[in-house]
């Protein structure tokens, strides 16, 4: 089997050109470093992306903090991760780092606070 | 009037990267004047994911990026002043500016380093006709009310142009809940990165329509519909290939354009292409002891070659404010063939500098050849070549002369 990727790795973007059988990558084109090869393997065999949102802070100078995954999750559990995160209120102060929920589904990856919001 | 030695216009990625360089190169009286309530531009927004690959190897998000300078502007005791508006500044290097806290200010600089970074094209921009209902955003007001101030925009949306901000808004709405019905682009490839139109379109199933435009914006108070339609490769609407899509958001990501209404008034004289200051590889405009670096200057794609734009300004501002002058810059750089535009303008031709460039249309199997007098200076081969994507060129010194105009083209 023969398909083109897009790598997302990085903003190269690389066009990368695979061949594969299942899940057993034959050959890789086009890609300017290894993490190319890393990626059409992962995309074939379990395709993770990360997503970044945000939360509602309670009695904070903002009234939302940034939040992201700490690693990726698979593809299709992106909107259970989201309702997850949505269930989810914090009281400020919040700062760069803060953990608001460990290995959230049990998939891995925290969630973590991504902008400094004080204390109104 | 007080005196300052260097004023910074914007406390953004680029201001604050300037002001950090020129703090370690020596100078000691800098001033960040800043509009919104809190340092960081629009990176404060920008909550996604991928920021710092380049600089910290590794992905942060906006916020984050943004803090790491921020932090490091604070324990230099670098002063800022937010909330505070320039309202002018002169060929002779006066600001003026007013804030809450601050008052009236007036400023003379050595120094004024233009980092305001750019807006969005609008609606009027594109002059699309039709009613002016509730509804219609560009990406970066709807990120604003979503990412910042916690208000939904829409539910059913419909987005007009692909530039990243556009593909990313794309992914954040259908996140938040939104039903993205698809991106429609007026011209034939996308403008926004490879990699956001895979992982903020493919990724959610949301269709991307080339060659396609919006000719009518339909509701009355709130937006019912739009009218999108085909194009040639003149842009123009091609009769009968109109569809009415019902929906009640359109947000526009259409462009974006360096915000110089202060640098014209100081006497900077703007280039055509990049709508941002003509500078020599100082940094410095047209008008000596102002520099322009980042979003303001020509828009980029990534911010950390924002940060490594301003970082190489204040370089240059730092030697002009110590030793009281920069090297002529007497040579012209020149966008030829396939070119859309160059970042510097002018060279010296005796040293090291960064060339930027975009090119006009997307390329295959290309040479990115500069040549001065003829002769040539470096070619850089490419597989691919994209408008979406800026080319970055460290030229050396010894490569250059100091007796011709340079050329940059794609062949």
């Amino acid at each position: 089997m023969k398909r083109t990727f897009t790598c997302i790795v990085c903003p190269n973007g690389c066009e990368i050109d695979a061949e594969y059988e299942g899940t057993n990558v034959l050959s890789v084109t086009g890609n300017l470093c290894p993490k190319g090869k890393t990626y059409v393997t992962q995309e074939l065999v379990d395709p993770r992306r990360t997503i970044a949102t945000s939360v509602r802070v309670t009695g904070g100078a903002l009234p939302l903090a940034s939040v992201r995954l700490t690693a990726a999750v698979p593809k299709a559990r992106i909107f259970d991760v989201m309702r997850e995160i949505n269930q989810k209120t914090l009281d400020a102060p919040v700062h760069i780092g803060d953990v608001v929920i460990s290995d959230i589904l049990g998939l891995g990856s925290d969630v973590i606070v991504t902008k400094n919001v004080e204390k109104a | 009037m007080t005196h300052r030695q260097a004023v910074i216009i914007g406390g953004g990625p680029a201001g604050l990267a300037a002001a950090l360089r020129l703090r370690e190169k020596g100078v000691s009286d800098i001033l960040i004047l800043e509009r919104e309530q809190r340092l960081g531009g629009i990176l404060r927004q920008c909550i996604h994911d991928g920021f710092g690959l380049t600089r910290f190897g590794e992905s942060l998000s906006g916020p984050e990026y943004a803090q790491r300078f921020i932090d490091r502007v604070q324990q230099e005791g670098i002063e800022c002043i937010t909330d505070c508006t320039v309202l002018d500044i002169t060929p002779d290097k006066v600001v003026t500016a007013v804030g809450r806290s601050c008052g009236l200010l007036q400023i003379r600089a050595d120094a004024v380093l233009l980092t305001m970074g750019c807006r969005e094209r609008t609606r009027g921009a594109l002059a699309t006709p039709g009613t002016r209902p509730a509804g219609v955003y560009t990406a970066g007001v709807a990120q604003n009310y979503i990412n910042l101030q916690n208000i939904m925009v829409g539910r059913e949306v419909v987005i007009l142009g692909s530039g990243d901000i556009g593909l990313i808004m794309a992914r954040r709405l259908t996140l938040e809940g939104a039903h993205v019905l698809g991106v429609y682009e007026v011209q034939p490839y996308p403008s926004g990165l490879p990699r956001n139109i895979e992982q903020c379109l493919n990724d959610y199933g949301i269709p991307l329509h080339l060659s396609h435009t919006v000719v009518d914006i339909r509701g009355r108070e709130r937006l019912s519909s739009v009218v999108v339609a085909q194009c040639d490769e003149r842009f123009r609407p091609i009769p009968s290939t109109e569809q009415e899509i019902p929906c009640d958001t359109l947000i526009l990501s259409v462009g974006l354009i360096p915000e110089n209404e202060l640098s014209l008034a100081a006497g900077v004289e703007l280039d055509a292409r990049t709508r941002g200051a003509f500078v020599d590889e100082h940094h410095q405009t047209g008008v000596p002891g102002i520099f322009a670096a980042g979003n303001v200057l020509h828009v980029h794609d990534l911010v950390d070659f924002v940060s490594l734009e301003a970082e190489q300004l204040a370089d240059s501002a730092a030697e002009y404010l110590l030793s009281g002058s920069l090297p002529e810059c007497g040579l012209e750089v020149k966008a030829g063939q396939d070119v859309g535009h160059v970042i510097p303008q002018r060279i010296s031709g005796t040293r090291d500098f960064t060339l930027s460039l975009r090119v006009r249309r997307p390329l295959q199997n290309v040479s990115v050849v500069v040549r001065q007098g003829g002769r040539e200076v470096l070619r850089r081969k490419m597989r691919k070549a994209l408008p979406a994507e800026m080319i970055q060129l460290p030229i050396k010194a010894e490569k250059l002369t100091a007796d011709a105009d340079m050329e940059v083209c794609v062949e």
